[in-house]
């Protein structure tokens, strides 16, 4: 049966699923702490979860507000150093990302920097990297969590703060990104994408239950290429929504957004 | 004249023949290194580590008591046109009574570093102190929102700016801390971060792989707040350390404000815990509750409210105005501003938040 739940439970319960366990996956706070967290609880209970500031495997009491803040190594495993967690993805042994941005374009390119064309004179300026972009460069595999709007999906990034393909096959890797590295899951509120392994274009892989390729396709400001055969998401269970809501955020911060 | 090719060098023999070998079994020899792409923003501070070593050759190495209050300290130590960076992480141990210090001393022209810099980020901005700045994050408060004061800062044109991303930065203070000119390192390479930034890639002489190198970055100042230090400047932090172990040695002077002071004695009971040795030290301020309205580990957590009303008064100018005016301005020192928010009643609050110490029953 299917299970009453707003989009940004489903799109936590599929990010989690995507977690394996026993890997590395460095986190942000919001969505990508909260999958983290499921997934702990649920299908990954040895995942390791990294913050880019220091923290190393906490077991998160509640959500963090600041990916620097000290509930990102309660009970953790090390309280350790921004550089020495960036060499950990440096030298290869972080898994994961979950990233986000205000654009993404079709090779997974991230802008989290700025609206418009002129660096010193943006028309809305951004936050900008932070570790966005390293966690982009260096992570083996990079997920985002974002919602499904055209304005979001944009053929080209304004600005390119984390990279994903760049422009196509290879490019990352003349670039001097380390090869193999690049985006991997794109989970939004209609379905999951993934990347066309020759192409390195961004590919509609399954679709949420009442959702449909040409819906997704209105959603999405370029020609999105469609896997043959299409998925449908399997809906989160009774359990993901239970351990979700109860112990992952009882106070609502995320999954009250939607 | 050699050149360099994927993981080969060829070089010249005597007899003017030329070889190939792996490059990391060439011998010695005129081999240059090439830029392949670089960054086009501006290097604000010089990476040289010999004009670094003339300034550290002559700093003073003299065990004696550098007490002073937060206000002798930016007297001191923080001059108009200065390069200032800030440890810790935004809101989470950050130095306040040295940040509303420099606002309240009207210090221009500043550069500033900001790996992520949130909040003290955006007490900077209130007093319009700097007017360069190398940044991965500003303007944001992480989930909080963003701050409008920050953002039309950076949107005016009063400040230059040079991106990078939050290793990247961690990794130029790591240079500096080593004295070496540069560290080469693989991130942001390709991106537009790059091509705003002042990275240089080349091909690595060993193995013929590019890398990026990120020069050092040698700060005039850091202000870093810790849990413990003596009065000579032996330092302790507690969680994580962000990048203040590297940012302590690549700094040329170092305020450290600290939640109490502690006798040497205790320093040298567990030596093993100094992060911040004396010697890297120019000031010592003792400042309870010096990272409020941030967080502290293991001491108190941030006061969420007072961020938001921050954040909020920041979208009417005139409430602005009145807030810094009752807040910063019109506090003498970070006692002041304590009692104002709330003083030691909410300070206990924020205790319990942070140790997540409950004392009302369990509701279910």
């Amino acid at each position: 049966m299917i299970h009453d739940c707003n989009s940004m439970e489903l799109m936590i319960v599929l990010a989690s699923r995507l977690l394996e366990d026993g890997k590395i996956c460095v986190v942000g706070t919001g969505a990508p702490c909260a999958a983290g967290m499921l997934a702990q609880k649920t299908s990954a209970p040895n995942l390791v979860m990294l913050f880019e500031a220091g923290g190393v495997a906490p077991i998160l009491p509640t959500m963090p507000i600041s990916v620097g803040d000290s509930r990102t190594y309660y009970k953790g495993l090390a309280a350790s150093t921004m550089a020495d967690n960036m060499a950990l993805m440096q030298k290869g042994m972080v898994d994961y990302c979950f990233l986000g941005g205000a654009q993404i374009d079709m090779y997974g390119n991230l802008n989290s920097t700025m609206i418009g064309k002129d660096f010193l004179h943006p028309k809305v300026r951004l936050p900008g990297s932070g570790g966005a972009g390293d966690l982009a460069s260096l992570c083996w595999k990079i997920m985002v969590i974002t919602p499904h709007e055209k304005r979001r999906f944009v053929p080209k990034v304004d600005f390119v703060t984390s990279p994903g393909f760049l422009d196509g096959p290879g490019a990352r890797e003349s670039a001097g990104l380390p090869p193999g590295t690049g985006p991997y899951k794109i989970v939004t509120n209609l379905g999951v994408l993934g990347f066309d392994p020759a192409t390195k274009r961004m590919r509609l892989e399954q679709v949420h239950h009442g959702v449909t390729a040409a819906q997704v396709q209105e959603n999405t400001g370029f020609e999105l290429l469609v896997a043959d055969p299409l998925g449908e998401t399997l809906p989160p269970t009774a359990d993901e929504l239970r351990v979700l809501r109860d112990e992952v955020d009882p106070h609502k911060y995320i999954i009250g957004r939607e | 004249m050699g050149v360099a090719k994927r993981g080969l060098i060829r070089y010249a023999q005597p007899d003017g023949r030329q070889t190939r070998r792996p490059s990391w079994a060439a011998p010695r020899g005129d081999i240059q290194m090439d830029v392949i792409d670089q960054g086009k923003r501006e290097l604000f501070m010089s990476p040289d580590m010999d004009q670094a070593r003339e300034f550290f050759k002559l700093k003073n190495r003299a065990l004696v008591s550098k007490v002073m209050t937060a206000k002798q300290a930016v007297e001191r130590f923080v001059h108009d046109g200065d390069y200032v960076a800030m440890g810790g992480f935004g809101v989470v141990r950050i130095s306040t009574p040295i940040l509303h210090e420099i606002v309240r001393q009207g210090r221009k022209g500043l550069g500033v570093s900001g790996h992520t810099a949130t909040h003290d980020f955006q007490i900077l901005v209130a007093g319009e102190c700097f007017d360069r700045c190398d940044n991965a994050y500003i303007i944001g408060l992480e989930a909080r929102g963003v701050s409008t004061a920050a953002r039309k800062y950076m949107e005016s044109g009063k400040c230059r700016f040079t991106d990078w991303t939050n290793a990247g930065l961690a990794w130029r203070y790591k240079a500096a801390a080593l004295g070496v000119p540069f560290l080469p390192g693989r991130s942001a390479l390709g991106t537009d971060t790059f091509e705003n930034s002042a990275i240089k890639v080349v091909e690595d002489p060993f193995t013929g792989a590019k890398v990026g190198l990120y020069p050092a970055l040698y700060p005039d100042v850091a202000m870093i707040h810790v849990h413990e230090a003596d009065i000579y400047g032996n330092a302790r932090i507690r969680g994580i350390v962000v990048a203040d172990d590297d940012l302590a040695r690549a700094a040329k002077h170092v305020i450290v404000t600290c939640e109490r002071l502690v006798h040497n004695d205790e320093i040298r009971r567990e030596p093993d815990r100094t992060l911040i040795p004396y010697y890297l030290v120019d000031a010592v301020v003792e400042a309870p509750y010096g990272s409020f309205p941030g967080n502290m580990p293991y001491e108190y957590f941030s006061d969420e409210p007072h961020l938001k009303q921050w954040l909020s008064v920041e979208k009417d100018p005139a409430e602005y105005r009145r807030f810094l005016d009752e807040y910063l301005f019109g506090c003498k020192d970070h006692f002041e501003y304590v009692q104002k928010c709330g003083g030691l009643e909410r300070m206990m609050e924020l205790r319990r938040l942070e140790l997540l110490i409950r004392t009302e029953p369990e509701s279910r």
